[in-house]
Parts: C-alpha cells; structure tokens; sequence
C-alpha cells in the first residue's frame, strides 16, 4: 500500500469544498449547464442514459481494505448497492444523484480515493500491472513509478488542456498484463546490456476509432530522464496536435501523421533543452516515493503446506486454484484472482455486501491490501497458501471464486447501450448470453485461454480490437448489429484484431462465438497450441468461413 | 457555432422532447403544460419540425430543471398510448435490460 503524505489530503479536502460549492452554485442556478459541465466532468461526473455517473480512480490498481469498504458505503448510501469495474483500473457509479455527489466524494476523500482527472483532456489515472511488487521476475515495482507519474500530473497547469485525453501504462514484466501498447504513452521497465534499470518508451498507441499499437520512440530511457522524457512528448503533442477535430486529435494520429521518426525527432529536441532542468529525478525523489509503499513482513514458508495439499483432493477447489492462483515472487504465498465475472452477471460489477466481505477476507488472508486489473477483475496479491482453502470458501460464498480466469467467460465488456450515452448497442447483455453458452467449466478449460471483449460503440472501451474474439457494436436503422474481429491481443505481442465478415443481428452474435470456438477446437494442432496461435498460423479465412456458414 | 435550433432538423414521425432531471439525471419528458414528467405517458408529442424546435426551445430554456434536451422519436398506438421509438429510448425508460446486481 501507499501511504499518502498531508499534501494528498489537503489537496482532496480543498477539492471537495470547491466542488461542493459549484454544485450548490448549479443547483440554485447561479451556473448553467454550459458553465458546468465542465467543471463537473473535472471531479469525474458523467451524464449516461438513466442518471449521473461517478467515475473513480483506483491509481495503479491498488486499494486499500479501508478504501473498498469506503466503495461499499458510497454504492450503498449514495447509489443503487453495486459499482462497476472498469477497464482502466476505475470503478464507476452509475445512479448517482447529483445533489449527493458532495457528500459522496467528501466520503471518498476521507479515505483518499476521488474522481479528479476520471475526465477531460488532462492525464488520466495511470495504470499498471495488478501483480505489481509481488510478479516473479519483475524488475522494479512499476507501481513506484506510476505514483512518480500521478504525483507529477496531477492538476498538472501546462497538460490539463491537452487536445484530447492522455493515458499511460507501465509495466515491469516481460509478460505485459496492463496493456501498455494500446496506451498514449507505455513504459516498460527493464534491465539493458549493461545491468541498468530504465524504461522502454512508446508512444502513439491506442483503441477507438482509429485502433494503432504503440510505437517504441526509444529503447531506453535511464530513470533519471523518465519526467523530463515524458514531458518531452508532452509539450510536442501540446503543440501540434490537432483542436480541430476530435477525431484526430489524440496523440496515436499525431504520431501516425509526422511518422515516429520525425515525432521522436521534435522530442529529443525539446527533450535536450530540459532533461537537465528541475525534473531531472533525484534519487532521494525515487526513494522517498519508495519507502511510502508498505509491503507485507512475508513469513517464511513452505510452498506446499498440508493445508494445500488436503484442499487439492477436493476438485471444486482444485479447479478454482489452478484458474484463479499464480506464483509470487515470495515461497509460500500466491497471487489469488477474484472473478468479477459470474456466469449470467455483467462483467467488473461487485455489490457493496461483496465489496464489504472482500475488504474482510482481505484483511483476514491477503494484508489488507487488494488490487484491480483491467480485465476487471480484482486480485489479492499476496496470500499464504496455507490459507487459500480458507480464503476459497469465502470467496465463492460471496460468488467471486469462478474458476474462470482467462478463459472464455472471462469476457471484457464496457457498459453500453444499457448505461452509456455514447453507445450505439448493448454490450453486457451480449457477454451474459456467452458466458451461459459456455458455462461448462470443463469445456471452457478445454478450450483454454482465449479472451473475449466487447465495445458497444467505436471509442472501444471494451477494447474490442486487442480481444482474441472482438465484437463492436454498431447500430444500423435502429436495430443493434455487430462486427466481430478475431486475433487481436493486449499484450507484449498486441496486435490489432481482423474483421472476419459483415456485421450479424443482436441474436446472432452468441452463435457466431460459439461457431468461431468450434472452428478452433477442430483446427487447432494440439490441446495447447491457444486460440490466438491457431489464428495467426491460419488466418481469419477458415474462421470466416464457419461463422458465416449457417448464416 | 450554430444553435441547434438553427440546424436543419429532420422529423420522420411522432416525437417527443426528453432530457435529464439536474438534481438526481432521472430521465424526464417535456409535457404539453410547459413542465417535466417522468412519465413518457405525459409526453407532449409533436409531428412537424416547427412544433418540435418550439418544444425543444421551451425545454433548452429550462437550464435549472432539466440538462442535456433532445428530440426522441416514439411510436403513437391508436389509443394513444405513447411508446419508445428506439432501443435507447426504451432502456431509458425502462432501464437496464438485465436485472441489476445489487442484492440491496
């Protein structure tokens, strides 16, 4: 966990007392809507269909059991019992009334947690790896880093008006679970030739209309450069992307127009002129960033406890503990992931009763400490694995023990057309029908690793085209169609997905999954060759051909 | 910028005006009587790109009680009743089309 300094907290208070006043100043009608809006956007306040949105940053994933016990109290006072996990380490609410929202955020400041910077054309909530500081074969805790990166932007003068949203993503893995290349900016940590610790920067990369995998604009950037660096691509973005066109204007299009050799160029000539001024990283920053996270005091501990080995006779649990368990970097302890993703539920949504018994099996088995990942789904970083029996029978009597990780019903959807004003179809109620038709958890396994992610409109929130199966919805006179994309992939490997024919009807898209999953089964060359491998020795033809078959 | 009410506006049949209450975003109607209702059943419904930029006018010029006004399409049974003319329209009226998971 991160200990915030009074700064942190003073900052928060001074926030909810502003913004406590321009609500009042609305709701008596001293400011119009115009005036605002975007003032309540900058406090992460939505319109959707039905309500207001609240959206939540969860910085670098990592939470607190007091902080989601505080999640718990606002979607069960202030909302309608449950919030929503999102693909970008944030939870949102969405029933909540505007004339609540000061209270509601006051409570969330007390524990540290708020929506600044959720919204507009500023740097958004820096994510990362939600195995952070406990991934075997990490080489730094990339959440050190993205603190770096929160403290440094936020109210950031010079980039709060940037032309479009900016997001960034690090990553100290060589296996990338927080999807750095589809982001404006990804760090990936790593050693190079000669031992030191610095950082791969790319940049460009990104989801929505115009889909681009980012682009590496240096191989290594030593730690100390890393602020001046990315203040470097900054300024250039600042100052020649475009304002004219909404379309056009986050960095990806910047980067594709100039080409990454002349944009890197524009960079290292502003970067030269700073990169020995005032953020020039100081070690003694680094540290004093680093000794505000608090790691567990692990015990020493064998890694094969009897408590273990007596579980693993029991194959409901054995079958959740291979899904949902991963090593830690420490003997004796695992990495536990709680799925978000029940048969027939919609995906990233927790009630404020599992929120509030999560915050207790958290502190009881896991440090306090929890985490979210993009895939919306949470994770206990550190658990003994002396406990995992124990911490299995909580979790699946409160409907987070899916053994479902990764597999087919693990499926990343954004809110739709059931929430957002933005979409042009459902998204959730596409997923459910999926998960039902692949229920059976043998069959999933069978099937193996596969990722399935679903957009309800063009800006992809789902993140649609890095899905191993993708399905956007459009719409087309009225009725909600979908383009379904295969072989996309989020990770170290992204690859943008390959529309595989036209559009299919609402009715139609769980049967065209189900086909394309049957084609894979038969085509495939052996039990582990996954589906993403199978996709791209083949191509989309033989797919194409048994999705479009039955028509 | 143009005022929406400036651009040209395209009416293919009955529509209503519909926007969001500021208070709480409750989905509200324009009626006839120059107020809000959350009922679609008091929806004051017109049928002509005059009558629906006048209707649309009067709810824009509400900016304390209502944000984010447009004109929806709906669907007039021969009794009258006044139903959704578009899936957007229903989930709004209707709300989410799956039960919501909160247990409270």
């Amino acid at each position: 966990m991160y200990i915030h300094d009074e700064f942190d907290s003073t900052l928060l208070k001074e926030r909810v007392d502003e913004f406590r006043d321009q609500v009042r100043r609305r709701l008596s009608g001293e400011l119009t809507e115009d005036e605002f809006k975007s003032l309540r956007l900058m406090n992460g306040v939505y319109l959707q269909l039905h309500a207001y949105m609240l959206r939540i940053a969860i910085p670098y994933g990592t939470l607190s059991s007091t902080q989601m016990r505080m999640l718990a109290h606002v979607a069960r006072k202030y909302d309608r019992g449950y919030g929503h996990f999102t693909t970008r380490q944030n939870i949102q609410f969405n029933w909540i009334k505007l004339s609540d929202l000061p209270d509601a955020t006051a409570d969330l400041a007390s524990v540290g947690v708020h929506g600044i910077q959720t919204s507009g054309n500023c740097i958004r909530n820096v994510t990362t790896d939600q195995w952070a500081g406990v991934a075997p074969g990490e080489v730094d805790d990339p959440r050190i880093w993205a603190e770096l990166l929160r403290q440094y932007s936020t109210l950031h003068p010079e980039f709060s008006f940037l032309p479009r949203k900016f997001k960034i993503a690090v990553t100290a893995s060589d296996h990338d679970r927080a999807a750095v290349k589809i982001h404006d900016i990804g760090l990936r940590l790593h050693r190079n030739g000669a031992g030191e610790m610095g950082f791969e920067v790319l940049v460009g990369g990104g989801l929505g209309r115009t889909p681009f995998i980012g682009k590496t604009i240096k191989p290594f950037v030593a730690r100390r450069d890393i602020l001046t660096y990315i203040e470097a691509i900054l300024r250039v973005y600042n100052q020649y992307g475009r304002r004219d066109n909404i379309y056009k204007a986050r960095i990806k299009i910047l980067v594709h127009e100039l080409g990454i050799d002349k944009f890197a160029r524009e960079v290292e000539d502003e970067w030269l002129s700073i990169k020995d001024g005032a953020l020039a990283l100081d070690e003694a920053v680094i540290a004093d960033i680093r000794s505000r996270f608090k790691y567990p005091a692990y015990e020493k501990l064998t890694d094969n406890p009897d408590e273990l080995k007596q579980a693993l006779a029991d194959p409901t649990f054995k079958a959740w503990y291979r899904n949902s368990v991963s090593h830690h970097r420490v003997p004796g302890y695992g990495i536990v992931t709680l799925s978000l993703k029940p048969v027939g539920g919609p995906p990233g949504d927790a009630t404020a009763e599992q929120m509030d018994a999560i915050a207790d099996l958290a502190d009881r088995y896991a440090f306090g400490e929890i985490r979210v990942g993009h895939e919306q789904n949470l994770c206990f970083p550190s658990v003994a694995k002396r406990d995992l029996p124990a911490l299995w029978r909580g979790l699946d009597a409160i409907g987070v023990a899916t053994p479902n990780v990764n597999l087919v019903s693990d499926i990343i959807a954004c809110p739709g057309l059931d929430y957002c004003s933005l979409a042009n179809a459902r998204a959730i109620p596409v997923a459910q029908e999926i998960t039902r038709r692949f229920a059976d958890h043998d069959t999933a396994n069978l099937i193996g690793r596969l990722h399935i992610n679903i957009s309800g409109c063009i800006n992809a929130c789902g993140h649609h085209h890095v899905g191993h199966i993708g399905i956007l919805g459009v719409e087309k006179n009225g009725e909600e169609f979908y383009q379904v994309t295969i072989g996309g992939r989020a990770d170290e490997g992204a690859v943008v997905g390959t529309l595989i024919g036209p559009a299919v009807p609402y009715a139609q898209v769980a049967n065209v999954v189900e086909d394309i999953v049957e084609a894979y089964l038969d085509l495939r060359l052996r039990p582990d060759e996954l589906f993403i491998d199978t996709v791209k020795r083949l191509g989309v033809e033989p797919f194409k051909e048994r999705a479009y078959a039955t028509g | 910028m143009t005022s929406p009410l400036q651009q040209k506006l395209k009416i293919t049949g009955p529509s209503i005006v519909t926007a969001n209450r500021t208070g709480d975003g409750a989905v509200i109607y324009r009626t006839s009587s120059n107020g809000w209702s959350t009922e679609l059943s008091d929806a004051a419904v017109v049928r002509t790109a005059d009558d629906a930029k006048a209707l649309w006018a009067e709810a824009m010029a509400d900016d304390l009680g209502a944000i984010g006004s447009y004109i929806a399409p709906v669907e007039v049974g021969s009794d009258g009743s006044i139903e959704p003319g578009n899936i957007r329209e229903a989930i709004r009226l209707r709300g989410t089309t799956f039960a919501l998971p909160a247990s409270a």
